[in-house]
């Protein structure tokens, strides 16, 4: 007696994306007016941030995730039914229980998916793309819808300009399904534990802290190899890449690690400019203006790569819906 | 690692000022302070180590880079490492 598998797709596919931004704008200098001892060009210089979208007290991390994954969904062509798995990738869940993807696929109508949070910093779209992938392949869903959705601002301390200027409230969504040819190559993939401390919220009491050194460095030296293994297993080489979406940290970082990868002809996601630093939802947030705006071309090669606290990465190489 | 010279120091870091944050090489003298003198901010700093700890085959831990103010102290920094090694 031997256990059946389920017949999985070849491969996956993102058929579509959608995001959501709070309306709320708060710009440099709105930050400089509330005491913190900034002001824009010295923001500009450090991070490349000009503005950033922080949620009212009556929009929570859940409402960005409905909001975004009901637009990549309406985007897809596929109903609420079509759906049966739903992942969301935060860490900034206002409770522990339960988690929110169920609440957020009840809300989109979607009827008893399976559903998981997952946790894995500014790289969880990342995770939680290659987890939708291995899901189809496997035969254990057929359409996934994947969200990034962060509401930091309760988690930042507002007079602390190490963290306060960076970090946003966001979402962006993701809808994948099977597909013949694959259109999401390998996922490159880890961690370095030993350094958990450089990015963290020590108990619930907490706020965020950030040793922007040490990341800087860890980001600018350790993601450069990591993003070209990506190309190297998807056999795709970084001249070929339409676009390159790397997590929204930092523009110096962003900029450095495009340096190195060294693909020219590939559009650079600098979605931080207006956007801050959204951690899980940065890479769909940024992907989904992009093409909202027609800045990459549908069935180009995107390389994507998610980095930050654990700290955890994961890279892949996307096909543009 | 042999002795490196102050000279060969100084001219490395000329570089790799010049190359990161683009402050022309021949301005990188002795006593400049980094952040008063050259405009460099905290990230370029960590910039700089990496390439010089490259170039110069020493290690500068981010700990150490608040120590490290000015031209000299990098220059005495790195020959003091590369004595011991």
């Amino acid at each position: 007696m031997n256990i059946q598998l389920a017949q999985g797709a070849p491969g996956a596919r993102i058929l579509a994306f959608g995001h959501y931004q709070p309306e709320n704008i708060v710009t440099n200098d709105d930050l400089a007016a509330r005491g913190v001892d900034t002001n824009d060009e010295w923001i500009r210089s450090r991070v490349g941030i000009a503005e950033r979208r922080i949620a009212l007290d009556n929009e929570s991390m859940v409402d960005l995730a409905v909001s975004a994954g009901d637009k990549a969904l309406a985007a897809s062509g596929l109903t609420a039914g079509d759906i049966d798995l739903v992942i969301v990738a935060t860490c900034t869940a206002e409770s522990q229980v339960p988690n929110a993807s169920a609440t957020v696929a009840f809300r989109l109508g979607i009827k008893a998916p399976g559903a998981y949070d997952v946790n894995a910093a500014c790289a969880g779209f990342a995770y939680a793309l290659s987890a939708a992938s291995d899901a189809i392949r496997a035969g254990s869903a057929k359409n996934v819808l994947v969200i990034g959705s962060e509401k930091f601002s309760p988690w930042i301390d507002w007079t602390d300009r190490t963290t306060c200027i960076i970090f946003a409230d966001g979402a962006g969504a993701a809808v994948v399904t099977g597909s013949d040819v694959p259109a999401i190559g390998p996922v490159v993939w880890g961690s370095d534990g030993e350094n958990a401390d450089k990015i963290m919220v020590q108990d619930r009491n907490s706020f965020l802290h950030q040793d922007g050194q040490a990341v800087f460095r860890w980001a600018t030296t350790a993601l450069h190899p990591v993003a070209l293994e990506a190309c190297r297993r998807a056999g795709i080489d970084p001249s070929e890449l339409a676009a390159f979406v790397p997590h929204q940290a930092n523009l110096r970082i962003i900029r450095g690690i495009a340096k190195k990868l060294n693909a020219p002809n590939a559009v650079i996601a600098e979605d931080i400019v207006n956007a801050g630093n959204t951690s899980a939802a940065s890479i769909p947030l940024a992907l989904s203006r992009m093409i909202e705006r027609g800045d990459v071309p549908s069935g180009g090669m995107a390389l994507i790569i998610g980095f930050g606290a654990g700290l955890t990465y994961a890279a892949q190489v996307i096909q543009i819906p | 690692m042999a002795e490196v010279s102050e000279q060969t120091i100084l001219a490395g870091l000329g570089e790799i000022v010049e190359e990161i944050v683009g402050v022309p090489a021949a301005d990188v003298t002795p006593e400049k302070n980094f952040i008063d003198d050259l405009d460099i901010d905290s990230l370029s700093m960590v910039e700089i180590a990496v390439a010089a700890q490259d170039k110069f085959e020493v290690e500068i831990p981010d700990d150490e880079l608040k120590n490290l103010r000015t031209v000299q102290d990098v220059i005495d920094y790195v020959q003091g490492l590369a004595a011991k090694a």
